[in-house]
């Protein structure tokens, strides 16, 4: 089940105009495990013909490796062919407070947390160049992983939205690619400046998976829901969204997608 | 202050000790339980009551400074440290946020608890500690106020300790006074910053106190996040309710189990009454929670 609907969205097809998919998320264990679960299952997809940029803000590289490596896929021989770029947050993040005096001519991407500026421009900057570094890149995808996290390190909303829509503009009208980008959110959230980012994503995203967890409560044979919502009424006014809803548990190495009320232990 | 280990078996003893003198009383008042029931094994409270898991500790004495000072401790006190320096570069964060985080680099750093040291022959983990973190202690006003001056401060904070822990053999443990944080947004975000969240709610000064319900423990226990690391799903355990007990030697956590209603008065209304101040517990606990009056059978 995963693996089809990213077929649908895939960028190698020339016909198809530049997809926006966002993944807002809740109650962030199981939910943002069944996320990293489906997008390796996108990276193994297009292990063979498909380019990525990934920003890591909460995971360092060994820790999205291993996770990885479980699901087949390696990320270091992927970035050894050239096939990803990667930014791991943490360590740029320590690298800009605890390292030597940065460049003048390489600003660190995440400059906005020392204050000298309140965009983020330089993150947008490292996308930018990483893409046109990659001429040989045929509908590259940019993968954030997670954009909420942005906010609490003091980046204001509306500088987190333009960065999205810059980046828009590059990877998707520019370079014909996808962006993917993840949120958490909650129902009940109070966190105004979150939901203000969630809401506006949603409206301007084309796909929108939102993974959460039942609302009968806790269950040993299924961990959660994934609600697939194809927004068709930005092509055409008239139409209406599809929306689909799944069930899925997730097991050591494995995800497994089924109809609602179908699960293994049921049936 | 901190309280004595057990360094002994003598507390397994014990433990062992208790559970056996359980048993005989039990056997003498034995219960019939519906058919239903009768061959699911015996629920235990508390997991560890038979193995001992972990270290154990003597609340009621406290640790000799002897073992104190037979290890490395390294302690940072806001107040005594030395002013920010300078020259260092603008971290537009709390100054004393600032100072913590230098502190523990330094640590990790020149103790190799960041593997720059491949001689070192046993590798130990740095375990941290920090205690009531966002407080006023920290000169933060994040628990003062619900519009704080720097809200971002302590989930900067937050993701620099997570770098600075993910690239070195360290652990930390943060206590913070969630209850005087008005701000829910903010607990929202430090909670997907951490990789274990767990709350205490004492029964002190609550209507729980008095809840013949909770007549045995002192506090529950929420477990609100539990870590996913290295791996795509975490053990989940059965039971989401927990709660805590302050013996006169022990601090324990058991399952939050309730007993059976032999009362003389059992009533609709009395039922009802508990029902809905047990509405937090889930489905897995007692037939008492479910409370609806039509389901009465």
């Amino acid at each position: 089940m995963a693996a089809s609907w990213c077929t649908t969205s895939s960028p190698s097809t020339s016909e198809l105009a530049a997809r926006f998919a966002l993944w807002p998320c809740s109650s962030p264990s199981a939910t943002t495990t069944s996320w990293r679960r489906s997008w390796q299952a996108l990276v193994s997809q297009h292990r063979r013909r498909g380019h990525f940029l990934q920003i890591w803000g909460t995971e360092s590289l060994c820790v999205q490796e291993e996770m990885a490596e479980a699901k087949g896929v390696s990320l270091a021989a992927a970035k050894e062919r050239g096939q990803l770029v990667f930014l791991e947050g943490l360590k740029s993040c320590l690298d800009l407070l605890f390292g030597e005096e940065e460049q003048p001519g390489q600003p660190s991407p995440l400059q906005f947390l020392s204050g000298s500026t309140c965009d983020l421009r330089a993150l947008f900057d490292f996308v930018r160049v990483s893409l046109s570094a990659a001429d040989s890149w045929k509908g590259p995808v940019l993968l954030v992983d997670d954009l909420s996290v942005l906010l609490s390190l003091g980046a204001a909303p509306v500088a987190v939205l333009d960065f999205i829509h810059y980046c828009r503009v590059c990877v998707c009208c520019q370079l014909k690619g996808n962006v993917v980008v993840l949120v958490h959110s909650n129902e009940d959230s109070e966190d105004e400046e979150n939901e203000l980012v969630v809401n506006s994503l949603c409206h301007h995203s084309d796909l929108i998976l939102w993974a959460e967890g039942l609302a009968t409560g806790f269950c040993k044979d299924v961990h959660g829901q994934i609600k697939i919502i194809k927004r068709l009424s930005l092509r055409q006014a008239a139409e209406q969204d599809l929306v689909q809803i799944y069930q899925y548990k997730i097991q050591d190495r494995n995800v497994t997608f089924f109809a609602r009320g179908l699960s293994a232990a049921v049936l | 202050e901190l309280p004595a280990p057990l360094l002994d078996d003598s507390h397994g003893k014990e433990l062992g000790d208790e559970a056996a003198a359980v048993k005989p009383e039990d056997f003498q008042d034995s219960m019939k339980i519906a058919w239903r029931y009768q061959n699911l094994p015996k629920m235990e409270v508390s997991p560890t009551t038979h193995t001992k898991f972990g270290h154990y500790y003597d609340i009621s004495k406290k640790m000799s400074p002897e073992l104190c000072q037979s290890v490395k401790l390294h302690s940072f006190y806001l107040h005594e440290e030395l002013p920010f320096e300078p020259k260092m570069k603008t971290w537009n964060m709390n100054s004393g946020y600032a100072r913590l985080l230098q502190s523990i680099q330094r640590i990790i750093s020149q103790e190799g608890f960041d593997g720059s040291d491949p001689q070192k022959k046993q590798r130990n983990v740095l375990r941290i500690g920090i205690q009531s973190l966002g407080s006023i202690l920290w000169g933060d006003d994040v628990c003062c106020s619900d519009t704080p001056e720097d809200p971002q401060s302590l989930t900067k904070f937050l993701y620099v300790l997570r770098g600075l822990l993910r690239k070195s053999l360290s652990a930390c443990i943060i206590t913070m006074p969630a209850h005087l944080i008005q701000n829910k947004a903010i607990m929202e975000r430090v909670t997907n910053l951490s990789d274990m969240v767990v709350g205490l709610e004492s029964f002190i000064g609550s209507e729980r106190e008095t809840n013949p319900l909770y007549k045995d423990y002192h506090g529950l226990v929420h477990v609100h996040q539990i870590p996913r690391l290295n791996s795509l799903i975490c053990d989940v355990s059965d039971t989401k309710d927990l709660a805590f007990r302050l013996k006169r030697k022990q601090f324990t956590i058991e399952r939050l189990h309730l007993p059976p209603d032999l009362s003389d008065t059992v009533s609709r209304a009395s039922k009802q009454d508990l029902a809905g101040s047990a509405k937090l517990l889930s489905s897995g606990c007692g037939a008492m929670a479910i409370g609806k009056k039509h389901l009465d059978f």
